[in-house]
């Protein structure tokens, strides 16, 4: 049998609510399957401001997780506006969400720059009006 | 063996005869610890946290709790009670603490030693250690046992932010035994520390201590067992009882939500109380959206303490009464030197217990969850515990980790006996055609 796991998530849109709902899966899986407590908090960290994200600028989105005894890959694919100037929006407190999303606590300019420092690695693709894919690997 | 058995200690039990094999318990427990094999609830030690919500639940009442009995007095010489600040809180109209602690000593303890006592004193400790280790914030406390034990087993990333100081009850069973030895000169075997307590956990906790190599409390009697007795002795204490009482206001609100976090004296806190709030803290801890706030003060029961399962007073109505019962108490009463009292750090580190871990190793739990994954997408997902499983997703678990199987979901037999009725069929009219050529 294959030692490869994927899962796939939907993010919904505009639902603050049920956002983390699959960071809460991936977290409550990655313990089960006996991963060390740092990876778990990395992964769940990374994954929760991605699905953030993808709730606040992009209209939710899309999860694939694969996990493989060496690594987890996420790729985070969303059909929002497309991210203009990655290299500013990667800069700690750097934020383009609307006051109402501020309201409630979220839109610290933090997201982005979290996803880096619990990732191992990250890469963006971004097409302006068409959507962006965030890849983030947490080694095991 | 030894130690398995001490770290997996638990004081919930099941009376098989009560116990109808029902679907109440398994649904309610917070840890998945529950199955119903054979028409019977069964435990899984490793998983329980002992908070006490099947006994709860239970309409059979077959879910009890183990604890002792009032007889146990007659094994020590000299016996000292210390009773928990939500015993307070079960008397209707108690204006003075004093008239619980004389009914103790009348009942047949030698001496009492308040709980709350011990826990002024612990919060003073704690505001000491939260001002001197700012970076560990923000600090959880770890008084309510069934807490600690849920982040030992299912949080580990929130073990260094526990408190590592002794919960009051360890602490106050302490300062008693010294006390009784110095008053009495008998050594310690002949003196028997009795805790009244509201919640089984506690005696979890005496048997597997939290922090420590081994509990001072000899024995744990519940607040229900002994409360009609007190009511009779309340009666003839009530005219100038003898001064008993040394606590404040500070002490005697452990008994509810936010007392505790009352004590550190900051407005940076959070309390949260029942256990499903709780683990909704925990999971929000561990993801880091909130990590400003100083203290963190979680009841695995609602209102705290005083919701305790060997409890006897509703716990809000508990709650309230404690309230009004501290207006008239002092700040606190008891504070340290300046010097630190031994016993109050922690000597043993709290260490994670990865009990749910489905594989021996990441490869083999992998394939076993992958297995989980295509489980479930073959159960109907009504989660309707028929299994003996509280969810789908539980009994996948259970068929990896080889105790249960497939067609244990009443769902899938239907199926299977639908094609094995077709199969019948089938083979039936295959061979009747046969028969019709032999004749």
């Amino acid at each position: 049998m294959s030692d490869t796991i994927k899962l796939k998530y939907t993010v919904s849109p505009d639902d603050f609510t049920r956002a983390g709902e699959a960071s809460s899966d991936i977290k409550s899986k990655l313990k089960r399957m006996g991963v060390s407590p740092e990876v778990v908090r990395k992964v769940a960290i990374a994954m929760y401001e991605g699905e953030i994200n993808m709730v606040i600028h992009a209209n939710g989105g899309e999860i694939d997780v694969e996990i493989t005894p060496d690594e987890i890959t996420m790729t985070l694919k969303d059909k929002g506006p497309g991210i203009k100037d990655i290299e500013q929006a990667m800069q700690a407190g750097w934020s383009t969400a609307p006051d109402n999303v501020r309201n409630l606590g979220f839109g610290a300019g933090m997201g982005l720059p979290n996803m880096k420092k619990y990732s191992d690695e990250m890469e963006i693709q971004s097409v302006v009006g068409k959507g962006t894919t965030v890849t983030m690997k947490v080694k095991m | 063996m030894i130690k398995i058995d001490s770290v997996f200690y638990n004081s919930v039990r099941l009376d098989k005869s009560l116990c109808k094999g029902c679907i109440n318990c398994i649904k309610r427990c917070p840890t998945q610890a529950i199955r119903v094999r054979n028409g019977k609830a069964v435990i899984t030690k490793k998983f329980c946290i002992d908070c006490g919500e099947c006994i709860r639940i239970c309409p059979h009442h077959a879910k009890q709790a183990t604890y002792d009995s009032l007889d146990i007095l007659s094994n020590y010489e000299y016996t000292v009670a210390l009773p928990a600040p939500s015993l307070y809180a079960q008397f209707n109209n108690l204006e003075d603490v004093n008239i619980v602690l004389n009914s103790l000593k009348k009942m047949g303890f030698n001496d009492v030693y308040e709980v709350a006592r011990a826990a002024e004193m612990v919060s003073e400790m704690s505001r000491k250690y939260i001002t001197e280790n700012p970076s560990k914030k923000p600090f959880i406390s770890s008084a309510c046992p069934s807490v600690v034990r849920l982040i030992s087993i299912r949080f580990p990333n929130l073990i260094e932010h526990l408190l590592p100081i002794a919960a009051p009850i360890d602490f106050a069973a302490k300062e008693a035994r010294r006390i009784a030895m110095k008053k009495t000169g008998l050594p310690s075997e002949k003196i028997g520390i009795v805790f009244i307590s509201p919640c089984p956990a506690k005696v979890t906790a005496v048997k597997s201590p939290i922090g420590f190599e081994s509990s001072e409390v000899d024995a744990v009697i519940a607040i229900k067992d002994i409360y009609q007795h007190l009511l009779e002795y309340m009666k003839d204490c009530s005219i100038s009882p003898e001064d008993l009482s040394s606590a404040g206001k500070i002490g005697v609100s452990w008994g509810k939500s936010g007392g505790e976090a009352g004590g550190i004296l900051t407005d940076s806190y959070l309390a949260a109380d029942g256990i499903e709030n709780v683990i909704r803290v925990l999971e929000d801890l561990e993801d880091q959206k909130f990590t400003s706030l100083e203290f963190i003060e979680l009841n695995a029961c609602s209102a705290g303490c005083v919701g305790g399962v060997l409890t006897v007073e509703n716990p809000y109505v508990a709650k309230a009464k404690l309230d009004r019962l501290r207006k008239y108490l002092p700040v606190a009463c008891n504070h340290i030197g300046s010097e630190n009292p031994d016993g109050v750090f922690w000597d043993k580190e709290i260490e994670y217990q990865p009990v749910f871990t489905l594989g021996a190793d990441i490869k083999e739990s992998i394939i076993m969850m992958a297995t989980v994954e295509e489980l479930c997408s073959k159960f109907p997902g009504l989660d309707c515990g028929s299994c003996g499983a509280p969810t789908c997703k539980a009994l996948a678990e259970d068929i990896v980790r080889g105790v249960a199987h497939e067609r244990d979901c009443v769902h899938l037999l239907r199926e299977y006996i639908h094609k094995l009725s077709d199969e019948f069929t089938m083979l039936d009219s295959k061979t009747e055609p046969q028969n019709d050529a032999e004749e």
